[in-house]
């Protein structure tokens, strides 16, 4: 049973697992899923690509940035039956770029992304959540990302 | 131009008066002519043939004298203009050009080093074509222009080989696109050729073949698109997020210390448990899953050398070290720098962070005792402090905050391996006093202790001296402490040093530059991190001293930068960990003097920092945000046992109310999990049971 104390202002609650097995019936609003002000994962609500999701790093920002966001804005509206086998020469172009810089794109990266080209990813708002890119991400993003992509 | 202003001051009385004069002649001729009516009329009373005769030709004389003069006044002002604005360009450029073959004699690589600067005009201007056989293969050439055939090539009078030559093509100011050589001493007169040079190849490793005039790209950009003062978290969210969303933009950080942007909070935490001896230069640290990462957000090849920024095609981010922003004019858009040169912007970020707070007494007490003191917040801090812990027998922190406790626990755990003495001292009666409710604050200071940390609460500093070696510091009650090295961590003063110049406000209730909820202070001037005092919509207005904050703040700016136009709306987090067996994480507004609620289970050792990021697989707790929709959590390898506390506070979860509604949680020994929490303060409902709310984080389970 749960067991309460109160500490001058501070009031203290104790309980057990059992206490708390009962569904909550805490009353949360419902979130809009279109509400401008709230951060966006890495899909928009329109469809475009969100290329400051935090799930990205420092992808779409560093010095290959802008063919990373070539490569990957054809994926993601590429109609082809493989998607993205019409991209493969901005694959191509961002795995050159990424070569010149080996320590901001360590090199074990270029075989997941190329990974990530033949997997199907969701087109809903989560991020790519194949576990290469997790791998991806986290040599450039991590510290400035603590917010989960939603 | 002047002649005509003199004469036309001249003639002006003389017209005006002449003219109002004629004026009051046609009017009256007009008047007269209109007596008469219906006169036919085909005679134009002003006409030569008209009315009024000679008058009114005098009038029409000098009317359109004056109107010539002064067409000729416009005229003549307007080319003069022009002509000044076209002679000061071309000074300008030739300026620039003189400069560029200033700059090139060490740059490029001399062998033999010709003369001092190749400023000198020297009457003859000697050119010698290098051929292959030519004794001496030096020709310095500029990187910039080196296949171009100099247009002007002078015959020299044969001149002493010894002397030291300086040739140039010729005089710099005329000609603004000669490539500029210097002549081998050995060169003769007869060598000279108008075919292009040769350049000593291997004595110039920068030579290209550019066919372009030399125009000077070494130097700093004088003007950027987006200009971010202050290198820390903050500036370089905003930096990540405008080249995320602007592509090819251009975005340089100004920062006054040596490094590049990096992160703090391991200053005070994971740096300190590195075993690698050599941490205090590579700043690498290993992170509880084994992965080693810098501190550094990026390592140099991320950015773009500043001198390189204005013509980088796809833009980037470039960072000036080692220059302070001393000035802002906000209606000029520019700012100077402490070397005098000045940066215009179209988009301005102040990320300028702050410095940390100084006891009075220490400041009042002399040299010997600043010298014995460190006010913690940088790398070199971070590097000084280290060394002093290696060589003195205690050290005392003043401060039960969030970097006192850390560097307590950090230096706590270093003294068991060398006996050092860490003693900390503060006004509340337990660590995070501020923070922590009574009883949370006296079981983690608990904890802090078994660190190897002597507290001594209740601890208000009178005076501190340096008496026989040692500082003495002695507290208001009497007791007093002998150490031999002072941190202090007693708070930061955020840095507001370009308000005055830039016309900014300064919040008096909590500090910095105030801004609006879009983190606007002015029209294109932005604040974010530690120096932005905020309207947050959800909690009013503040101001936030964490990481986090900085990072959503900084990006949030960067997004405002490019044109988003949104509020500050994301709640940020915090966290700290005491040791390996308390960690909390923490959003909203988390103040011991708010009334709290706070639920708790038993922990079993599954509920600690160290497993948890063990289990989610990542390294820092902020980043199992992120992954945490990414990574399949791996199964604990061994059943945990349930560890019994002697104290209840295993884990738990503690709302923060303020007039009912939950404006703070912390999520205490609870991890990821704060998704839920950021929900509950962005609703800012009122619950009547709090219980019910603490039941959505499933305290009980991993």
């Amino acid at each position: 049973m749960s067991y309460c104390r109160q500490e001058g202002k501070d009031r203290i609650i104790f309980v057990t697992k059992e206490d708390h097995e009962s569904p909550s019936n805490a009353e949360l609003v419902a979130d809009d899923p279109n509400d401008p002000y709230d951060e966006q994962g890495l899909i928009l609500p329109n469809g475009d690509i969100n290329w400051n999701c935090p799930c990205l790093g420092g992808m779409a920002s560093g010095p290959c940035g802008s063919q990373f966001k070539e490569a990957f804005s054809c994926f993601h509206y590429s109609k082809e039956e493989v998607k993205g086998s019409d991209c493969i020469d901005h694959f191509r172009n961002m795995q050159e770029c990424m070569q010149k810089y080996p320590d901001l794109y360590p090199q074990e990266e270029e075989k997941e992304t190329k990974t990530q080209t033949e997997v199907v990813p969701d087109q809903d708002s989560s991020p790519p959540s194949s576990v290469s890119d997790s791998d991806v991400l986290s040599h450039s993003s991590s510290p400035t990302d603590s917010q989960r992509a939603s | 131009m002047l002649k005509c202003r003199a004469v036309w001051r001249k003639l002006a009385p003389l017209a005006r008066s002449a003219s109002t004069q004629c004026r009051h002649n046609v009017k009256t001729a007009l008047n007269n002519g209109r007596r008469q009516a219906f006169v036919p009329a085909t005679h134009m009373s002003t006409g030569p043939a008209g009315g009024g005769g000679s008058e009114n030709t005098l009038y029409v004389v000098l009317v359109g004298a004056a109107c010539l003069g002064g067409g000729a006044y416009a005229y003549m002002t307007v080319r003069g203009d022009s002509k000044r604005y076209e002679e000061r360009i071309s000074e300008l450029a030739s300026r620039s050009a003189k400069e560029a073959p200033e700059s090139q004699p060490p740059v490029a690589p001399e062998p033999e080093e010709a003369a001092p600067t190749s400023e000198e005009s020297a009457p003859v201007a000697e050119l010698s074509g290098e051929t292959e056989s030519a004794s001496e293969p030096v020709a310095e050439v500029p990187p910039e222009a080196v296949e171009e055939a100099p247009p002007v090539v002078e015959e020299a009078p044969p001149e002493p080989q010894a002397e030291v030559l300086e040739a140039l093509p010729a005089v710099v100011e005329s000609a603004a696109e000669e490539p500029v050589t210097e002549a081998p001493p050995a060169a003769e007169p007869e060598t000279v050729q108008e075919a292009p040079t040769e350049p000593a190849v291997t004595s110039l490793p920068e030579s290209a073949p550019a066919p372009e005039p030399v125009s000077a790209p070494l130097t700093l950009p004088s003007h950027a698109p987006y200009l971010l003062i202050g290198g820390g978290t903050a500036s370089f969210a905003a930096a990540r997020s405008i080249r995320a969303r602007d592509p090819g933009a251009k975005v340089l950080i100004v920062t006054d210390e040596p490094n590049l942007p990096y992160m703090r909070p391991p200053l005070s935490k994971e740096l300190w448990f590195s075993d690698d001896p050599s941490v205090t230069e590579t700043l690498r640290f290993k992170q509880w899953n084994g992965k080693e990462r810098s501190i550094y957000f990026q390592p140099s090849s991320f950015y773009v050398k500043p001198e390189e920024l204005t013509s980088a095609e796809n833009g980037g981010v470039a960072v000036l070290t080692g220059k302070k922003v001393i000035q802002m004019d906000v209606r000029g858009n520019k700012v100077k720098l402490d070397d005098d040169t000045e940066i215009s912007y179209d988009k301005c970020l102040i990320g300028t962070g702050g410095v940390p707070r100084n006891l009075q007494v220490i400041e009042k007490a002399g040299d010997e005792v600043m010298n014995r003191t460190t006010l913690f917040r940088k790398i070199e801090d971070f590097k000084s402090l280290d060394n002093v812990s290696r060589n003195v027998k205690s050290i005392t922190i003043i401060g039960g905050g969030f970097l006192g406790s850390e560097l307590a626990c950090a230096l706590g755990r270093r003294s068991s391996e060398t006996g050092l003495e860490v003693i900390q001292m503060f006004p509340e009666k337990g660590n995070m006093g501020k923070v922590l409710p009574e009883y949370l604050s006296n079981w983690t200071t608990e904890k802090v202790k078994k660190e190897g940390v002597r507290i001594v609460p209740e601890a208000l500093v009178k005076s501190v001296a340096f008496k026989e070696d040692k500082l003495e510091i002695l507290l208001k009650d009497g007791r007093q402490v002998k150490t031999d090295h002072i941190v202090a961590a007693v708070g930061l003063e955020p840095n507001v040093d370009l308000a005055k110049s830039a016309g900014l406000e300064v919040d008096s209730d909590f500090g910095g530059y105030r801004v609006n909820a879009e983190l606007q202070a002015r029209s294109n001037i932005w604040v974010a991190g530690d120096a932005a005092c905020f309207y947050d919509i959800r909690l009013g207005r503040r101001r936030v001293e964490h990481h986090d904050h900085a990072v959503v703040s900084g990006r949030l700016a960067g997004e405002n930068m490019t044109g988003a136009n949104k509020p500050y709306w994301h709640q940020s987090m915090f966290w700290s960990d005491l040791g390996p067996d308390v960690g909390y994480e923490a959003i909203g507004i988390v103040d011991s003097s708010l009334p709290t609620v706070g639920v708790f289970a038993k922990a079993t050792s599954k509920d600690t920092p160290k497993a948890a990021t063990e289990q989610s697989g990542t390294g820092i707790r902020s980043e199992s945000e992120t992954e945490a929709t990414a990574v399949t959590p791996v199964a604990s390898s061994t059943p945990a046992p349930v560890m019994e506390h002697k104290d209840e506070y295993g884990k738990g979860v503690i709302f923060y109310l303020r007039d009912k509604v939950v404006v703070g949680i912390i999520l205490w020994n609870v991890f990821n999990r704060m998704p839920i929490a950021r929900k509950i303060i962005k609703d800012g409902e009122e619950h009547a049971d709090l219980n019910e709310v603490a039941k959505l984080f499933n305290i009980h389970e991993d």
